[in-house]
């Protein structure tokens, strides 16, 4: 009888130490979990984060008709928290007829231009950040999941040489930072492991929203590197790569940053 | 029509301190920064922040360029009778802001 009973409290503790060994098998931190206190409860209050302010813009622009077409989003998509849920989860994406991926922003203003004859929104354009703010909240808390798409390989290869790319002044690389020195420390401040889970985020920094672009451009006028034009398709390539590095990890949108 | 986000109790007790949270989107733009073509873009800020109770004030505040965008106001305020808060934003070129919240308390 004893016997048993430590038999099965053995293979209860194998199981649990096992259980444990899976959960800290995946290591990768949002930088959600690098930021203070103070920051988290901002972001996860609802009326206290920025970022629900362009939600709620987003919300009614996606019901406005715009353009040529007098058509709101809500003509063709419905009820956003519907057909939007789990989009942003798998951007970028190629579109149908097209050979080259695009961003979230880049696919609202096609529809901008193809469904609603409307002119495109400019990049880092309020109205276009809000759209695509209230479209990536859709998918808030699920999880990052990169389509299985063979023409995407290529773009994504570009994207991880570009990742491991050193450049600028500073002759550094993505890589140098958030993957060989993310957790210590760059001024006083955490280095990130640069997992795209909130974007687009709302950065105290910037007193404004701001997409995954604005923040690369960041990163490159940081290492003193000449920034790729804002419609380059260097940024789609390395949002590819940072998707599928970060597959698995939650969505925060509209998360807050420092 | 601007964009406003309220955090206040639906129900407090009589005489209790509740606490109202109000968060606006606006550029709170200093008056001090030059634009993209070099000259100072003009001042554009909320100058006054007023909150009324059944019409009588319980909390003003004026605000400065120094404050950042999208500016977050909390204060407590004490529960006396049912009724609805008045939230009052204004500021520079006409900004005009209102958002009710109604409060019952028991």
């Amino acid at each position: 009888m004893t016997a048993r009973l430590l038999v099965i409290g053995l293979a209860l503790v194998f199981a649990a130490s096992y259980a444990a060994a899976q959960v800290g098998a995946d290591k990768r931190r949002s930088g959600y979990q690098d930021m203070g206190e103070a920051l988290q409860k901002m972001q996860d209050d609802d009326t206290a984060n920025p970022g629900m302010l362009f939600v709620q813009l987003g919300g009614q622009l996606w019901n406005r008709a715009v353009g040529a077409a007098d058509k709101s989003c809500a003509d063709c998509h419905g009820d956003a928290a519907v057909s939007m849920k789990g989009v942003a989860a798998r951007y970028p994406a190629i579109p149908q007829g097209s050979d080259r991926p695009v961003d979230l922003e880049g696919r609202i203003n096609l529809c901008r231009t193809e469904h609603q004859k409307a002119e495109p929104l400019p990049p880092e354009n309020r109205d276009l950040l809000a759209l695509a703010v209230y479209v990536a909240h859709q998918s808030r808390d699920l999880q990052i999941a990169p389509p299985y798409d063979p023409r995407l390989d290529a773009f994504r290869r570009e994207g991880a040489e570009i990742y491991r790319l050193r450049q600028g002044q500073l002759n550094l690389s993505c890589a140098i930072c958030h993957d060989d020195n993310a957790g210590k420390k760059l001024a006083g401040i955490v280095i990130p492991e640069a997992h795209p889970t909130g974007y687009p985020i709302y950065r105290l920094e910037w007193q404004a929203l701001g997409s995954l672009k604005r923040r690369l451009r960041n990163c490159l006028v940081g290492i003193r590197a000449e920034a790729w034009p804002l419609d380059a398709p260097e940024y789609v390539a390395l949002e590819l790569y940072l998707m599928q590095r970060a597959r698995g990890l939650k969505l925060e949108t509209p998360a807050v940053r420092p | 029509m601007s964009n406003i986000l309220v955090n206040a109790p639906k129900t407090a007790k009589r005489g209790a301190a509740i606490e109202i949270k109000a968060l606006i989107m606006h550029p709170m733009e200093t008056g001090f920064r030059p634009g993209p073509n070099g000259r100072i873009i003009p001042r554009n800020i909320i100058e006054r922040f007023t909150a009324t109770w059944n019409g009588a004030e319980i909390f003003t505040m004026d605000m400065s360029p120094a404050i950042a965008a999208n500016p977050f106001v909390s204060f407590f305020a004490e529960a006396k009778e049912s009724g609805t808060v008045v939230l009052r934003w204004t500021g520079d070129e006409g900004f005009a802001a209102e958002q009710r919240v109604d409060i019952a308390v028991e």
